[in-house]
């Protein structure tokens, strides 16, 4: 039993990811992602790590897939459809089989160094012990993090709305700006034509 | 198990720095006087550092001590990497206070993230398990990111902030990776050993097999993904391409920072993780080590020739320091030969402080050069012997010193860099060293050159510098002086602190 789910939630991680890098559309590829990280929390569960299986769903499968496809919604995907660069494929593909490689080396010439006999569910107070106690220094850094990212986030987001009427037209020849002009003159259009 | 006084009072130097940050970033609300800022953010550095000496003396007294439950280690080659951080943000905020002047409204935000980075990096010099090297890395790196891109009305710096955020989020997933095989490798996360007992990665793997690199397959891919991951943070080839982007379109005092505070605790947590964790196998990674020096020197000095911008140039005289740097990773081979071991940490400490002055210096100088005009070009350099004295004799020391020519700290530093090789027996890494020196004496030269010898193509008046600009300046080239005629007495502070990571 164990097994066949097993190997129902590998083939999904394994079907899912291929499918992150193979399509095309950017928006089926955060989907494909999605299903990749369910895929990965069965993995869990069948490893007797539950609180990691939830958190994998709660926290990748829900926020951070919702975050992604936010982003591509602010950002006008829809003016970059079948955009991805495909000509470093192989490289990427080259790179992926090294790395590949490598991993199954070590996996079959060191199974035994790897300490992962042991199965044993976590129960939720041990590792809120682990948490706040043990580990209470990366803990309280990590919310440091999180407080540098959000005054970082605002300093960037307000200035640069604040300094959008002020920035010069003509500045230098960026071309980084030119598919962000393309597409809100295409969207311009769009409105006019009453879409 | 809990929270003890001991434990606040070890973390208190990070502790005065996070709430100087926290206190900075609030003082915003009710003023924007750029004073007050920086009076604030100068007072909770001096906290800091006192905490730090008070702590230097405890160590002494007593030895090294770890903190809540063995997250962190606090010995004397920890405080010395503080010391520098501290050091190192205090003269970069001095520096910036007048350049600042662009960020308004936000200049208490861009101080306060400076001071949060710099937690980070003292973090990071004392994390002593990986998960807590990892958390203190990102606190370091993320408000570089949001200074990186910190002046919205041109292009570079948002390309410069996207670029530094992409590229250490990837290194940080090598990272992660590398330490992950670690951690499955040795069923332990930590890397210096401490009260509690628990085992350490180097007591966990013992000898290892001999045949194999590393002492086996996961270790070796483990130390392989944290070498690339780290890579990133010291701008060693191959994963050095953002640097000179990010140095050139970055705001002047962030590219100092960068150069300099983060460049040190990326070292330090580089040599603790190497030295402590992977030492039972240290020939093989001192082999991995002298060759990425080899290229990553001579890849950056090339490249540095033709370069055009003076911003960009420092970018790659960085990548060709991390090599020289390097050189000093490498020559900590001899493994049970202690005396030679602490040789090559102490080398690549006292080449790190010195290191700093000198590209601080020159940071500090372009800032003062570029101020007016923005135009960062080594040809708009011309005259600016007469035009600017004191910023184009302390641009011209930085130089002299980054090439290696005495009485400069670059010289001595260097010095000690080549000896410890040659005394690991890497005398073809020396040499290389050497040869990669001489080349980049015609770059640093030019500049000189340049500055002194060619008349200015248009505007000839005199360009004013500050006074805070003329102190950190002043300060600067003293340090490259003093510690170049004078180089015992750091030289004897970072045999200490390598001591510390050796025993």
């Amino acid at each position: 039993m164990a097994l066949i789910l097993f190997f129902a939630a590998a083939a999904l991680t394994l079907f899912a990811s291929f499918g992150v890098v193979a399509t095309r559309n950017i928006v089926h590829a955060a989907l494909f992602l999605l299903a990749a990280l369910a895929g990965v929390a069965g993995l869990f569960v069948l490893l007797y790590a539950e609180f990691l299986a939830l958190v994998q769903l709660l926290i990748y499968g829900g926020a951070i897939i919702i975050v992604i496809l936010f982003a591509l919604m602010l950002t006008r995907t829809g003016e970059y459809q079948g955009e991805t660069e495909t000509k470093r494929r192989p490289f990427a593909a080259l790179a992926a089989a090294l790395l590949f490689g490598l991993m199954t080396a070590v996996f079959v010439a060191d199974a035994g160094q790897f300490n992962t006999n042991v199965r044993q569910p976590v129960p939720f107070g041990t590792l809120a012990r682990d948490l706040f106690e043990t580990w209470a220094v990366p803990f309280e850094i990590a919310s440091l993090v999180l407080l540098v990212a959000l005054i970082g986030a605002v300093v960037i987001g307000r200035a640069g709305r604040e300094e959008d009427e002020t920035l010069p037209e003509d500045d230098g020849p960026d071309d980084a700006q030119e598919p962000v002009r393309r597409g809100s003159r295409r969207r311009a259009e769009r409105r006019r034509r009453g879409a | 198990m809990g929270i003890t006084a001991r434990d606040l009072f070890l973390i208190a130097p990070e502790l005065a720095l996070t709430v100087g940050a926290t206190v900075v970033v609030l003082s915003g609300l009710v003023s924007r006087q750029r004073q007050l800022t920086l009076v604030l953010a100068l007072l909770g550095l001096a906290v800091t550092f006192a905490f730090a000496i008070a702590l230097w003396d405890n160590v002494h007294a007593n030895g090294a001590q770890s903190a809540f439950n063995d997250s962190l280690i606090v010995d004397k080659f920890a405080l010395y990497i503080k010391f520098l951080v501290a050091g190192t943000a205090a003269l970069v905020l001095i520096a910036s206070s007048e350049y600042a002047e662009r960020f308004r409204p936000y200049g208490s935000e861009f101080t306060g993230l400076v001071l949060f980075s710099a937690a980070g990096l003292m973090l990071l010099a004392a994390a002593a398990d990986l998960i807590t090297i990892y958390v203190s890395l990102e606190l370091a790196t993320l408000p570089v990111v949001a200074l990186a891109a910190f002046v919205r009305t041109r292009i570079a710096p948002i390309e410069a902030g996207v670029k530094y955020l992409l590229l250490s989020a990837v290194s940080s997933a090598f990272l992660l990776y590398g330490f992950a095989f670690l951690y499955g490798a040795s069923g332990t996360m930590q890397v210096v050993g401490g009260s509690s007992g628990a085992p350490t990665i180097a007591q966990a793997l013992g000898e290892g097999s001999p045949d194999v690199p590393f002492g086996g397959l996961a270790i070796m891919a483990g130390a392989i993904l944290a070498t690339a991951g780290f890579g990133f943070k010291l701008s060693m080839v191959p994963f050095q391409m953002w640097t000179p982007d990010v140095y050139e379109g970055a705001p002047t005092p962030v590219g100092a920072f960068l150069a300099t505070a983060s460049k040190a605790a990326a070292f330090a947590v580089v040599l603790r993780l190497f030295y402590e964790a992977l030492g039972g196998s240290s020939a093989d990674w001192s082999t991995l080590f002298a060759a990425l020096a080899a290229i990553t020197m001579t890849i950056g000095n090339l490249v540095a020739i033709v370069q055009s911008n003076v911003k960009r140039l420092l970018g790659y005289s960085a990548i060709a320091h991390a090599g020289y740097l390097l050189i000093g990773v490498a020559a900590v081979t001899a493994h049970g030969q202690e005396t030679q071991d602490a040789a090559g940490i102490s080398s690549v400490l006292f080449y790190l402080a010195g290191y700093a002055a000198m590209t601080l210096a020159a940071f500090f100088a372009v800032i003062v050069l570029t101020q007016r005009s923005g135009d960062e070009r080594i040809e708009a350099m011309a005259g600016m012997g007469k035009r600017a004295p004191l910023a184009a004799l302390a641009l011209a020391v930085a130089l002299l010193g980054l090439t290696g020519i005495p009485p400069t700290v670059g010289f001595m530093g260097k010095l000690f860099l080549f000896n410890a090789a040659v005394n690991s027996g890497l005398v073809w890494l020396a040499v290389v060293g050497a040869v990669n020196s001489v080349v980049s004496a015609y770059y640093y030269v030019g500049i000189i050159r340049t500055m002194y010898l060619r008349e200015p193509a248009g505007d000839a008046s005199p360009v004013a510098a500050a006074f805070s600009g003329r102190l950190t300046l002043w300060i600067t080239v003293a340090a490259i002086l003093v510690l170049g005629f004078w180089p015992g007495g750091l030289l004897e502070v970072a045999r200490t602190a390598a001591s510390g990571l050796v025993s």
